[in-house]
């Protein structure tokens, strides 16, 4: 465990000095150790809760979101040597590429880090570190957009995050009030007493915590940052972003349901998440039909996931939540997928815009059916991770007799669904219009959409295009912006096909973390 | 409401009389945050704002016999009331924002609505998160709960601030003095707050203020302007 926050600290120190070429070998190094400390800690967890010097605590549930954050990490840490040595190394990019990949280190750092802490004071620090260093990712690529998509994250995940505080503070005070002055806000304590809690000051900190941590998880009417960030910024960081840092966030809230479940019985803190998740559904798929923007697009997916994660959590029963917490692991590998995907594609043909983007499996024999793969995935066809995932969220809602929220469920998934296909079919499928192909990063005047808008080009147009312009013949970018797409897709299959029994064992053992002192 | 009537009632003691003045105090300096024209004096207002609750720190440290909000009052006190502020006007002054061209000093016009319609409007959310909270009796042990409510109070008008003024300045004093009004929550009903887990707070606000202040220079450097009008290109 100490390990675990140790080395990619170390990482990111070592970026800073050692010379540029170190630093895709460190930090893959890293990325790969990373998934493995947390692999071994996989049946340690799922057998207690392993405590460590008081502040830090891992249990089955922080495991789950561990094993997430961990698997991209290491995704993305590979799939970044290739997205950055094609960019080139000129001088000029030399100090941007070296501040990446410290970043993309003490990013990781952050997020493994805060589903260890204890109590929930260092949760929040934690996560509130995750949002400068991540602010400071999207506005690495110093174009209008990223600058103006930056500010906007990190004024509103701020506010939201003060919100939170408030909710911490509330918590302190209501533990305060059983436990005496000098108690640690740790969850455990928090827990053992819950039933005796203030329940006015819970019900505030309940709902303060939903609203301030679900804006930095993308909820809907607190979301607006997020399609923006996650499209300006580099694929990598959106790529953990989406995967590892929503889910992140979601591990607070969902820390903080298990005290109010626990002191106010189920029905409140549920039916917050219910009306939450179900406007985030709603919203989301709408906005993903009409999308121009194949980042955004795959932005308002998320929201959507999240949505379900919300709903799952909300129907209480034992086979949703199993299925929620299947459904981070899932919707990790395959959104990762999907961005990192989405990123090849970007890099080759030089555009985000949709209606530009054409012929992507005549032109990638690898990355373009693995991209197809992850959104078929991410619609929760069969035999992925996301469907049984979502089959159980389903499930234990009929179970628990939610059945308007289960249909809501199943007919905006399936419409989402459409929505997602539509685009990514026709980016996929269609072949590329001929007299386009000598310069592929033009094509404004058909799309009719405001191409010409900060938002354009992805990342060093330059580069891009004199890569892209040759490079219009079949064939992958790079070997390394392949393999950890491969490696997301079997995971997904084998999440999907056939979970391995100790992963069961760590949901029952996390499931049976709620739900208990309903008073 | 009988139950905020009553609170008037009784006679507050020396001690609550204070609490509440100062509490007041903070909440004042949000509204000033309202009508600043210069960034100098919206850092400075923050920096004013900051000294109060390191004050009324100090004022429960020495009444209620709790020697850590000392330590707390004097680590709240160098940060925010000297080093955040010293930090923000170095960033400024590197940007030509202080002291330089007298375009980049006023914020003057970064107002959505005019000033008194800001002000009515802040003052209308303000009200509504002291009875709010007022209504929901929650008592503190070390505090009178009229200052809980103004605490509700300034991070209600937080918002608000930094929803009609539209320079990034304002926007990211909003957000500090947001984190100002949740201190003075945490005074109120957490003073016992274990004082490792007050630094950690303090810290993690200095490493916001250092990431603000580069956000605020690389908007600058694209934008050419404090004023954040312009950044509509992002939508759907």
């Amino acid at each position: 465990m100490l390990l675990l926050l140790t080395l990619p600290l170390a990482a990111a120190l070592i970026c800073v000095t050692a010379p540029l070429a170190v630093a895709p070998v460190v930090t893959a190094l890293s990325g790969a150790a990373s998934f493995a400390f947390v692999l071994v800690l996989v049946p340690a967890a799922a057998g207690g809760d392993i405590d460590y010097l008081r502040i830090l605590r891992v249990d089955a549930l922080s495991v789950v979101f561990m094993l997430a954050t961990g698997f991209l990490y290491a995704a993305v840490a590979v799939y970044s040597i290739g997205y950055l040595s094609a960019e080139g190394a000129s001088a000029s990019s030399a100090g941007r590429t070296r501040r990446l990949w410290a970043g993309l280190n003490l990013f990781a750092w952050a997020m493994l880090a805060a589903p260890m802490m204890s109590n929930l004071a260092l949760l929040w620090v934690a996560i509130e570190v995750t949002t400068v260093i991540s602010a400071l990712l999207v506005a690495i690529e110093n174009t209008d957009g990223a600058a103006e998509a930056a500010w906007k994250y990190v004024v509103l995940a701020s506010a939201g995050l003060g919100l939170a505080l408030l909710a911490t503070i509330f918590a302190y005070y209501a533990g305060a009030h059983v436990l005496g002055q000098s108690y640690d806000l740790g969850f455990t304590q928090l827990l053992a007493v819950a039933g005796r809690l203030p329940r006015a000051a819970v019900h505030l900190m309940f709902v303060l915590a939903v609203l301030g941590f679900g804006t930095k998880m993308g909820l809907v009417p607190v979301h607006t940052w997020l399609p923006d960030a996650h499209s300006e910024a580099p694929t990598p960081v959106s790529a953990l972003l989406s995967g590892s840092l929503l889910a992140v966030s979601f591990y607070a809230i969902l820390r903080f349901y298990q005290v109010a479940e626990a002191a106010l019985g189920p029905a409140f803190p549920r039916n917050v998440l219910l009306v939450f998740g179900v406007a985030s559904l709603l919203l989301s798929m709408l906005y993903l039909f009409g999308q121009r923007d194949v980042k955004r697009l795959l932005a308002y997916s998320s929201v959507e996931h999240m949505g379900i994660l919300a709903i799952g959590v909300s129907f209480g029963a034992p086979a949703a939540l199993a299925g929620v917490l299947l459904h981070v692991l899932a919707h990790a590998a395959a959104k990762g997928n999907a961005f990192m995907g989405a990123g090849v594609l970007v890099r080759k043909l030089g555009t985000k815009q949709i209606p530009a983007i054409r012929g992507g499996l005549d032109l990638l024999p690898w990355s373009g059916p693995l991209f197809l793969l992850a959104i078929f995935a991410l619609g929760a066809m069969p035999p992925f991770g996301l469907f049984r995932s979502e089959f159980e969220i389903v499930a234990g809602g009929l179970h628990s007799g939610s059945y308007a929220a289960a249909a809501i469920l199943i007919i905006a998934v399936t419409t989402a669904f459409f929505g997602l296909a539509a685009s990514v079919t026709r980016m996929m499928m269609l072949p590329l219009p001929r007299p386009r192909t000598s310069v592929p990063e033009r094509v404004p005047a058909t799309a009719g959409a405001p191409a010409e808008g900060p938002g354009g080009p992805e990342p060093a147009t330059g580069t891009v295009t004199s890569t892209a312009a040759p490079a219009l013949t079949r064939g992958e970018p790079s070997a390394w912006m392949v393999v950890p797409v491969a490696a997301g897709a079997l995971a997904l299959l084998w999440l999907g096909l056939h979970p391995p029994p100790v992963l069961d064992e760590l949901f029952a053992h996390a499931v049976a973390l709620f739900g208990h002192g309903a008073s | 409401m009988s139950g905020i009537v009553a609170a008037t009632v009784a006679a507050p003691s020396a001690l609550a009389g204070g609490a509440n003045v100062i509490a007041v105090g903070v909440l004042l300096a949000e509204f000033g945050m309202f009508r600043q024209a210069l960034l100098r004096d919206q850092v400075r207002l923050y920096a004013a704002q900051s000294a109060l609750i390191s004050v009324l720190a100090v004022v429960v440290a020495a009444t209620r016999h709790l020697p850590d909000l000392y330590a707390l009052a004097a680590l709240s006190f160098g940060l925010k009331t000297v080093i955040v502020p010293i930090v923000l006007r170095r960033m400024l002054r590197g940007i030509g924002a202080i002291g330089g061209d007298p375009r980049w000093n006023d914020i003057a016009g970064s107002h959505a609505l005019s000033v008194a319609s800001a002000v009515l409007i802040a003052i209308a959310v303000a009200a509504f998160g002291f009875f709010t909270v007022a209504a929901l009796g929650l008592r503190s042990p070390v505090l009178p709960a009229t200052a809980l409510s103004i605490s509700v109070a300034v991070v209600l008008v937080a918002f608000v601030l930094m929803i009609v003024r539209r320079d990034v300045i304002s926007q990211a004093i909003g957000f500090l003095s947001l984190e100002n009004g949740v201190s003075l929550t945490a005074l109120v009903v957490a003073a016992g707050l274990p004082l490792i887990l007050e630094i950690a707070f303090l810290f993690d606000l200095l490493v916001a203020v250092v990431v603000f202040g580069l956000l605020i220079r690389v908007h600058h450097g694209r934008a050419e302007s404090m004023s954040t009008a312009e950044l509509t290109s992002l939508q759907g």
